[in-house]
């Protein structure tokens, strides 16, 4: 004896973006704050330390912005001309900045006139960073050349000139105190070691190198250049892991997310692709509104800061956590009143009686259950579930078709009830899923109170719109045929194969037209 | 030796007439079926003795009243059997003469029975006649007294019921009530209005009488019960009326005492009516199909629904479900074919409504039902209901492919379904469903079978009536956080020249598919879907299209409408052979090269049995059984079979299963009936124990106190021993006389049994070795070679085939070899 089986609801697989868990994450962003400075951003970098405050260098000024602040709570200006690139140390106490003049300035976080300058690059420099012994300083220049700098007496430790084209982008290593990279415009990407006179590898890019980022276990790097991102094993002497082309303009910043599983990348194209460090796919992405400079992301991915050519500075906030507190308003029975003497196991003396597990039933499926086919259609007609869940309502109304009375169900309302079944019928009749069950609905419900029309000016409106709905489709379906064919003809006059193509196109595009017959 | 053709599988025949229940105990259940009585277990559901004898079909059981342990049967064949069920042999056999249609054995008719046959002379009119039986020496008796009791009665065992003492006989034919008085041979007539006013319809459609008050319960076509009360007055009689049921009462059954009556019907609702005043009522909805027949048990505590599918529901007395008997599932209709599950061998095909049986063929049982469609499938007459129709395995078995279809002609709500075998949970589960996967109707499903290699994926085609065929492959999610790893979507849409495509098939290697469009076969590359070949045999469309295999996979086999059977070479694209057959079925053994094709012509069906290499078949049998044969299929023996006789090497590694359209599961075998019959199902448990009962837990204490006393007062110690001592005066008391050597040789054995012997040790020595060899009586067959052909007894009445050997039955040799023991037991005593 089998027990009662519920109705069956067709789910149907949604159309367009996919859900998965990062586009939840990634979109969990408040509005963005929108900030002008003076000139194109071209820098944005975050103090590794709290609160987090971040360096934003546009035009000839580096302002400090907090958290949530939207003026500057610090600014530097000593410049004469563009500053580029301003960097925070480890601890967050010191900033270095490259400038247009050649000059490097290395500023106090709590002072205001720059504690050293390191004067040797002869044109713009627009890479400044620290090693991460804190102590060095390294810098590349629109010279060709990448200098190392000795911070406490302000010299010029060495001066390699390698590249043969200006040196834009660079990183140093987290894990080697004496390992930097630099990108240059010559479509190289150089790794050198402090303690050599030269680099130690060179990789080819292939285009202008605009950004580079090492990964934090050293063992992988990103180049990004012309329109490609590129992933390098530098463990395996700068071997291609991955190349990607997502873009279509060229690619000019990178970075990665707190936990290292995500990639950000910003493009001229106005996008923010981010993809999985896995699976190196795009797993979300961001537009803006114009093209985008410089990029940055808070520790645990709180504010997404991105700088672009027009000067505006662009800061999303994420949004706070908002689950925990209506849980703990709503207090439920704890975890142990559902496990209470589940674990008990039997003893051998012990009589079991078993209980049979009680099956929850919707109340529409309850109705059914009972053959009590009017109820059932009332049931799912009421308006959550009418109106959030029409595939419910059509999953009922195609159940009593089967059963054969739906005739009797929808017959005997009241002129409230039959605006209510119209105004339903009327607007889900056009998509595709339900037009089958709901174009039978409409024929009967047509039929059933065809002598009655003219008597309520509501229902009557109804079945005009109903008309005009059906109307409307059969005009769109045509054209889609329409344009079809023509497509059909392109097809056949490129395609050298014969008529199979053709057939497969024809099936996969061709939707049903909906049956002439019925007309409000 | 010989190959039978058209024998009935056992216990898979599907009962054709509605079998009767009746339980004799509450342990066991007897049910008329086919040409044979069954008995039950009912707490264990199993086949305990199949009791054959009557040559056609048996329409009706009954207890004997005055001996419990006995049973009579009728048949068509017009004689009644009278049985001892216990042990399945047949006491008595009155013939009759002319067909009997149903058999009553009221406890007040001390000699006769009451059966129904046709009148002669008239067509469709039939009458209840009291048959005295003789009570005569011999085991064949005629029994040609007749006494017609009531003349025009209805031909079915439901339209006839005796009232309470056998005071009364009530017959009802369509709006006709009739009761006869026996005691003052007074015939009442009552009938009903044939006017069908409000949708009511007042045929009759059975009768039951109540055990203790003269109170009759009617069941009639459109759902109501009527009880007739006061009938002895030709005027005054009242009848009063329960209405729940929609459609047609099929059966009703009071219980013993009479408080309760259970009605059932095709809502396959079993409904309990306890006072006719109140209509207080109980429901056991949802028993899975159409109520056929009711029977309630001698002491009331269990009931039984026998339901149209072949299947037997033991209900208890408080209306719950307790167990069911089921065999091979009969549906309505087989649509899906028969197919064989490569991981279990079972057949697969339509079982339940919306399931699939898995039916074992070793065991006769239902191995498990898969639910398909998954909606509630409502009992009524003119429903569009959905069905499966079209099934397919992949090679290994690890895919299942169902698809379903509504009835509606116009618009069916087609689904495709792919269902993946977990190992974890040991069933199919659902991977993908495809709603409208064909816009009209699906007449073709096959996989690619890719034994060899695992990398190739899996390939589904389907073929429709709307004139394309679509390829179906197996996609890998590459996404490692994907719910699913795996999921099928369309991969190639095809057709030609806008014909019907009717039939699929992938050649062994699974390099070329075959697609069937109306009279055309096109052949197309299974990687890059291109159209390589046509074959064309006008006129007719084509029915059936198969590749040959192994050494024959470069031919295709063909079936035309138009009756051609033709064979083309794929090499050479020709034809290389045709034949003028009308085949029906066609079939390939998975094993071997044979191709089965089953033929039907002129009310009768032929089997021709052919390699594609030959024009010449291997093996022919014509007229292999009066009905159109459907469906067939080859399964897999376990291990291949010893077959003497070249005509029959084609069975050697499967074994070739029909279909009729009677729904009738047959099968070609070279051994007869009763060897193919298990072990198990010959050995009746007789030893089981009684019910414990507050009565007799009272009367074994009794009884256990009695026997001490008997040993505290030293009397008859002795005989007690011997009875416990000697199992082989106990086995000659049990076995049926019939089967016993000569008088002369057991003589012997008995007085040995008698004889007290000086070491009690040795006889039960014996004792233990007797039993030993009584339990396995199977595995020294051989050696009784040698006492066979010492004993040439005839005991065949079956028709014995294979090698001819005589052989003895069991408890023939059981019996010899208890001859040996104790003689050398004996004279070693000495």
């Amino acid at each position: 004896m089998a027990a009662y089986k519920p109705v069956v609801v067709q789910a149907c697989p949604k159309l367009g973006e996919k859900i998965t868990q990062d586009t939840l994450y990634w979109r969990g962003y408040k509005t963005p704050v929108q900030i002008k400075e003076f000139g194109a951003v071209n820098k944005i970098d975050f103090s590794p330390v709290p609160p987090y405050n971040y360096a934003v260098t546009a035009s000839s000024r580096i302002h400090i912005y907090g958290r949530y602040s939207q003026e500057p709570i610090k600014t530097f200006s000593r410049f004469r001309d563009a500053a580029y690139g301003a960097t925070y140390r480890d601890d967050g106490r010191l900033l270095v900045a490259g400038s247009e003049d050649g000059n490097i300035r290395l500023f106090d976080i709590s002072g205001r006139a720059p504690l050293r300058q390191f004067e040797g690059h002869t044109k713009p420099v627009h890479l400044v960073g620290f090693l991460s012994d804190k102590y060095r300083i390294f810098s590349g220049g629109d010279d060709y050349s990448a200098n190392l700098w000795d911070i406490p007496s302000a010299t010029e430790i060495i001066s390699y000139s390698e590249h043969a084209d200006y040196v834009r982008c660079g990183c140093a290593s987290k894990l080697n105190a004496d390992v930097f990279i630099t990108g240059s415009y010559d479509h190289t990407v150089k790794l050198f070691d402090a303690r050599t006179k030269s680099s130690v590898m060179t990789i080819e890019h292939g285009h202008p190198v605009e950004s580079v980022l090492l990964f934090p276990s050293g063992g992988l790097l990103v180049s990004a250049g012309g329109r490609y991102v590129k992933v390098w094993d530098v463990l395996k002497g700068g071997q291609l892991l991955v190349s990607l082309k997502n873009h279509h303009k060229t690619v000019t910043c990178l970075c990665l997310n707190s936990s290292g599983q995500r990639l950000l990348s910003g493009s001229l194209d106005r996008h923010v692709k981010i993809y999985s460090t896995t699976s190196y796919k795009v797993v979300h992405s961001f537009n803006y509104a114009t093209s985008i400079l410089s990029l940055a992301l808070s520790p645990e991915d709180e504010t997404i800061v991105v700088g672009m050519t027009n000067g505006v500075l662009n800061v999303k906030h994420r949004k706070p956590e908002e689950g925990n507190e209506k849980s703990q308003k709503k207090r439920q029975p704890a975890y142990r009143t559902y496990v209470k003497g589940r674990t008990y196991m039997p003893k051998q003396e012990d009589f079991c009686v078993s209980k049979p597990v009680k099956r929850v039933l919707r109340k529409y499926d309850k109705l059914l259950r009972s053959f009590q086919s009017s109820k059932a259609l009332d049931a799912v007609l009421e308006p959550p579930i009418m109106v959030h869940t029409p595939e419910v309502t059509v999953a009922v109304m195609q159940e009593l078709h089967r059963r054969g009375t739906l005739r009797s169900a929808l017959a005997g309302r009241d002129e409230k009830q039959v605006n209510l079944l119209l105004t339903f019928v009327a607007r889900r009749v056009i998509e595709p899923r339900f037009t089958p069950v709901l174009v039978t609905v409409a024929d009967m419900i047509t039929d059933i109170y065809q002598p009655v029309v003219g008597q309520s000016a509501i229902v009557d409106k109804q079945f005009l719109k109903l008309r005009e709905a059906i109307g409307k489709e059969i005009d769109y379906q045509e054209e889609l045929l329409e344009v079809l064919g023509m497509m059909d003809t392109l097809f056949a006059t490129f395609t050298k194969k014969r008529d199979t193509y053709l057939e497969e196109n024809k099936s996969n595009d061709l939707t049903e037209i909906i049956e002439t017959d019925m007309n409000g | 030796a010989g190959v039978r053709g058209g024998l009935r599988v056992p216990g898979g025949a599907r009962a054709p007439s509605p079998a009767v229940t009746t339980f004799p105990l509450c342990r066991y259940l007897l049910c008329a079926s086919g040409d044979f009585v069954k008995v039950y277990s009912v707490s264990t559901e199993e086949t305990l003795r199949l009791m054959g004898g009557h040559a056609d079909l048996v329409t009706g059981i009954q207890l004997n009243p005055h001996n419990h342990m006995q049973l009579y049967s009728c048949s068509l064949d017009g004689s009644i059997k009278l049985w001892d069920f216990m042990d399945g042999i047949p006491i008595k056999t009155f013939t009759v003469g002319s067909r009997l249609l149903a058999l009553y054995t009221p406890a007040s008719a001390e000699d006769s029975v009451f059966v129904v046959i046709p009148k002669k002379g008239e067509r469709d009119t039939f009458q209840l006649v009291s048959v005295k039986l003789t009570k005569g020496a011999g085991q064949d008796l005629e029994a040609r007294e007749l006494s017609v009791v009531l003349d025009g009665v209805g031909a079915s065992m439901k339209h006839i019921a005796f009232g309470r003492e056998g005071a009364y006989v009530v017959s009802v034919k369509e709006v006709n009530l009739q009761v006869y008085f026996f005691k003052r041979k007074q015939l009442n007539r009552f009938s009903l209005s044939t006017m069908k006013t409000k949708g009511g319809d007042n045929h009759f459609s059975c009768v039951v009488c109540h055990p203790t008050e003269d109170c009759i319960a009617t069941g009639h076509a459109d759902g109501k019960i009527r009880l007739w009360r006061n009938f002895h007055h030709r005027k005054e009689y009242t009848y009063s009326t329960l209405h729940w049921h929609h459609d047609i009462v099929m059966d009703l059954a009071f219980s013993v005492e009479g408080t309760r009556l259970l009605s059932g019907g095709v809502e396959s609702v079993l409904v309990q009516w306890h006072n006719e005043s109140s209509c207080q009522k109980d429901f056991l909805p949802r028993l899975g199909s159409p109520i056929e027949s009711i029977s309630v048990s001698s002491d009331g505590a269990l009931c039984c629904t026998l339901h149209t599918d072949n299947r037997i529901t033991i209900i208890n007395s408080n209306l719950r479900f307790s167990r069911s008997i089921q065999g091979l599932i009969k549906s309505r209709d087989v649509k899906t074919g028969l197919v064989v599950d490569p991981r279990t061998k079972a057949l697969v095909l339509n079982g339940e409504p919306g399931h699939l049986q898995f039916y074992c063929l070793q065991s006769d049982q239902q191995l498990f039902s898969l639910d398909i469609v998954q909606r509630q499938y409502i009992h009524q007459a003119g429903l569009k209901q959905s069905d499966l129709v079209k099934v397919a395995f992949s090679a290994r078995g690890t895919w299942l492919a169902t698809v379903e279809e509504s009835e509606e002609v116009t618009d069916p709500e087609l689904q495709l379904k792919l269902w993946f075998y977990s190992e974890e949970t040991q069933s199919f589960e659902l991977n993908t469903r495809i709603n409208t996967p064909h816009d009209n109707h699906i007449t073709d499903m096959c996989f690619r079978d890719m034994d060899e290699v695992e990398d190739d994926p899996l390939i589904l085609v389907t073929t429709g009536r709307d004139c394309v065929f679509k390829v179906w492959v197996m996609v890998e999610d590459t996404d490692p956080e994907a719910h699913q790893s795996v999921s099928w979507s369309c991969d190639f849409v095809g057709s030609y020249h806008n014909y019907q495509a009717t039939n699929c098939c992938f050649s062994e290697d699974g390099s070329l598919l075959a697609v069937s469009f109306e009279e055309t076969v096109t052949l197309w590359d299974s990687v890059t879907w291109d159209l390589k070949c046509t074959f064309c045999h006008p006129p007719g469309n084509i029915r059936n299209i198969c590749f040959g295999r192994l050494t024959c996979s470069k031919y295709l086999i063909g079936a035309t409408d138009y009756g051609f059977l033709c064979c083309w070479n794929l090499l050479t694209c020709a034809l290389e052979w045709s034949a003028h057959l009308n085949i029906v079925v066609l079939q390939p053994d998975p094993l071997s090269e044979h191709i089965a094709a089953v033929s039907w012509l002129s009310k009768e069906s032929s089997l021709f049995v052919f390699k594609p290499n030959e024009p010449r078949p291997v093996y022919v049998q014509r007229n292999l059984c009066k009905e159109k044969i459907l469906l067939a299929a080859f399964v897999p023996r376990d291990e291949p079979e010893t077959i003497s006789s070249e005509k029959y090497l084609w069975l050697r590694r499967s074994q070739l299963f029909f279909l009729t359209d009677t729904q009738e599961l047959m099968t070609l075998s070279t051994k007869s009936l009763e060897e193919r019959l298990t072990p198990s199902s010959k050995q009746l448990a007789v030893e089981e124990s009684p019910l414990v009962t507050p009565f007799s837990l009272l009367l074994g204490k009794h009884r256990h106190q009695q026997s001490k006393e008997d040993t505290d007062l030293g009397k008859l110690v002795v005989h007690n021993k011997h009875e416990q001592a000697s199992p082989a005066v106990k086995e000659l008391l049990h076995t049926p006389a019939h089967v016993l050597p000569s008088a002369s040789f057991l003589c012997t054995i008995f007085i040995n049994s008698l004889l007290i012997s000086k070491e009690n040790k040795s006889a039960e020595e014996v004792a233990d070795e007797v039993e030993m060899e009584s339990e396995k009586p199977e595995d020294d067959s051989e050696e009784e070679g040698d006492v066979a052909e010492m004993e040439q007894e005839d005991t065949s009445h079956m028709e014995l085939l294979g090698e001819v050997t005589c052989k003895l039955s069991k408890s023939q040799e059981k019996e010899l070899r208890k001859i040996r023991k104790t003689d050398y037991s004996w004279i070693s005593a000495f």
